[in-house]
């Protein structure tokens, strides 16, 4: 066997991250801490860089490289291009709050970039061996992360438990795709794929180890019964790993559901359809109703993620092409108003405090009229409020669940998400209508400010003109 | 039964054992050194299913590097495993219940009827000078090049991860610097005085 260095083409933003994240890794080490933010702007060039590479490689074609490992399709181009886009936003937001709080080390940035690159390599993977790799190269970077703040308790405990339950639900997923492997003998997609064409759906043992599979999966999405990890890691980590967490993650995470359960067990969808939609419906029903119960904002969002996810299965559930890019779009969206909601709370946490009570958002119209707006917008988008982009995306989802003749979801789902309104309106209301408790001015960087204006008058846009990102969605979804 | 079924039954029951007695022994240093000889005996079916280069490299890498840098850190950090049992006895029903459930349905579905020795082709029997460290390199090194590179990133991380949460540069430690022990001069450590020698009575 012979290399062609063409095969490599299609690989040059995963070259480019890694070599540049190596740069900035021993770059790091010469610099003093006042010379520190040349690691933050290296980290952004990484980032950018990456984006003008994979626009550039990318084209219409699906190409699979490198003995079926990696593959370079349109579905890849759009969800990394979109992982680079969240990345650079939660860098940014990053930036102040690490330096108040005397973390502003450069090894946030180097996990933060090997854990993008984990990103990118689930989403371009063909072969279950590399979905695995680039699975572990995210999380293990994100365990790092959450445990960066060491003299934390809290962020401690949460690592721990992230740790411990990953690993569990990475072994439920390696015993399923082992599982897979014994019956096909393959652990190519397209391969595995054509063998369970050919092997039929009543095999039983396929659909055993789709149950290990689902269920690993379900734990890396936070989908109710296997939410336990995330209100706990979302309230423990530093404020700036969950917004880092709870964002570009989910991008990922829905790539490799789409890369297991839509290419290569394709075959089995009516199967993994049934699974998918009880964990659906609980993770609707869970997710919004404990959260109305939370006083702290970063678990009542983590139980807004738990619910999202729900809405997110939904559109995958249907086993549909319009369904399937129904279910990217909803991931897209609500990966920039994660980034956003979290970036809120960055913005108004400062050295020594956290506003991450509902209580520190009282009368934050008073204090920052254009902030409360923003916020006013992302919280009207997670709730689905029309003209925001989540109404348009909860749409889409349910059209394509009702072309599958499964009203009685889409009724479930619509009833969840109004007693979900409850609770995004109680954080308005407690913003225009409660007096300011804290009067301390919101100071932030003036790219902070841009950044999040800017992240969040996405969320009003992309409500009103979702013809451009839904057509990228649908051409992505072959 | 042939010669080798019996090596492969000796070796498969001394590996259950092991690997039970890993997890009910009590004292923690025993349950390592089980673990020990669970590798010991599964190298040994490798070895029995010709994977020599497999076998050898479980021996050397997990019993020679990894058991014994984890024999170190049991032995010194004096674990107190009493605390960790607690509750131990009333899970017991509930836990027993569920895990004899699961392995009988899962026995009920992963046993011969899918997976016997009908089902899958017996691995091809090789002559004796077949090297399969040639093998395996061969499509380790092309076929997997792409998983096996990150791999390769997934221990970087785990180096740089492992590094960034525990080195911390607290004030006051000893240490000692041998660069500065070497440069040393003489004038630093001797003082010479001179004094006037007593004079005798």
């Amino acid at each position: 066997m012979t290399f062609d260095m063409t095969e490599f083409m299609p690989l040059l933003p995963e070259i480019w991250v890694l070599s540049m994240t190596c740069v900035v890794l021993i770059l790091d080490l010469f610099l003093r801490d006042s010379n520190r933010v040349v690691t933050y702007w290296l980290a952004q060039v990484t980032v950018v860089g990456a984006l003008g590479m994979s626009v550039a490689v990318s084209g219409s074609e699906s190409q699979v490289v490198l003995s079926g490992t990696f593959v370079a399709d349109p579905m890849a181009t759009l969800l990394k291009s979109f992982i680079y886009i969240v990345t650079f936003g939660a860098f940014v937001y990053a930036r102040d709050y690490l330096r108040v709080r005397d973390l502003f080390k450069g090894e946030f940035y180097v996990l933060g970039l090997f854990g993008m690159l984990g990103m990118m390599v689930m989403v371009s993977a063909h072969n279950f061996l590399t979905i695995y790799l680039g699975l572990e190269l995210l999380s293990l970077s994100l365990y790092a992360l959450v445990a960066f703040s060491r003299d934390d308790a809290r962020a401690t405990e949460a690592a721990m438990k992230y740790f411990v339950l990953g690993a569990l639900a990475s072994g439920m997923l390696l015993y399923g795709i082992s599982m897979v492997y014994g019956l096909t003998g393959s652990l190519d997609i397209s391969v595995v794929a054509t063998a369970i064409a050919g092997q039929g759906e009543q095999d039983i043992v396929l659909i055993f180890a789709l149950t290990f599979i689902i269920l690993g999966l379900a734990f890396k999405l936070g989908a109710v019964p296997f939410h336990m990890w995330l209100p706990d890691v979302y309230q423990g980590a530093p404020t700036v790993v969950t917004l880092y967490l709870g964002s570009a993650p989910k991008i990922a995470a829905f790539a490799m559901t789409m890369r297991l359960l839509a290419e290569a067990l394709g075959g089995l969808q009516a199967d993994w359809s049934g699974m998918l939609s009880i964990l659906a419906v609980l993770s609707l029903a869970l997710g919004n109703i404990v959260a109305i119960a939370q006083t702290n904002l970063k678990r009542m969002l983590a139980y807004s993620t738990i619910s999202h996810v729900g809405f997110l299965l939904l559109g995958l559930l249907a086993g549909t092409g319009e369904g399937y890019s129904a279910a990217m779009f909803y991931t897209l969206t609500y990966a920039i108003m994660a980034l956003g909601g979290f970036g809120m709370i960055v913005l108004l946490s400062r050295a020594g405090f956290e506003a991450e009570e509902i209580n520190d958002f009282k009368g934050l119209n008073e204090r920052n009229p254009w902030f409360a707006g923003m916020m006013l917008l992302l919280m009207f988008s997670m709730a689905g409020v029309p003209p925001t982009v989540g109404f348009y995306a909860k749409l889409v989802v349910l059209q394509a669940v009702i072309n599958v003749d499964m009203v009685w979801l889409a009724l479930v789902a619509v009833f969840f998400s109004i007693i979900g309104v409850f609770y995004y309106l109680r954080l308005i209301k407690v913003m225009y209508f409660d007096p300011p408790v804290d009067s301390t001015p919101l100071v932030a960087a003036t790219d902070f400010q841009i950044t999040l204006s800017i992240n969040s008058l996405a969320v009003l846009v992309l409500g009103i003109f979702p013809g451009g990102l839904m057509a990228l969605c649908a051409s992505a979804i072959i | 039964m042939s010669f080798e079924k019996f090596v492969f039954w000796v070796f498969a029951l001394i590996l259950v054992f092991a690997a039970f007695r890993v997890i009910t022994v009590r004292n923690p240093v025993h349950a390592a050194l089980h673990l020990v000889l669970a590798f010991f005996t599964s190298a040994g079916l490798w070895m029995l299913m010709e994977a020599e280069f497999l076998a050898i490299t479980l021996v050397l890498v997990y019993v020679g590097a990894v058991m014994v840098l984890f024999l170190f850190v049991v032995m010194m950090l004096d674990i107190n495993v009493s605390p960790l049992k607690e509750g131990f006895i009333s899970y017991l029903p509930v836990g027993a219940t569920v895990a004899g459930l699961i392995i009988f349905e899962m026995a009920m579905l992963v046993g011969d009827r899918y997976f016997g020795l009908d089902k899958v082709a017996a691995p091809i029997a090789r002559p004796a000078d077949y090297s399969n460290t040639r093998e395996l390199g061969s499509v380790l090194y092309t076929q997997y090049v792409y998983p096996f590179e990150i791999a390769a990133v997934i221990l970087l991380v785990a180096i740089i991860a492992a590094i960034a949460l525990t080195m911390r540069r607290r004030e006051g430690t000893k240490h000692q610097d041998p660069a500065k022990q070497v440069l040393v001069k003489r004038n630093d450590r001797l003082k010479i005085i001179k004094m006037d020698a007593e004079k005798g009575e």
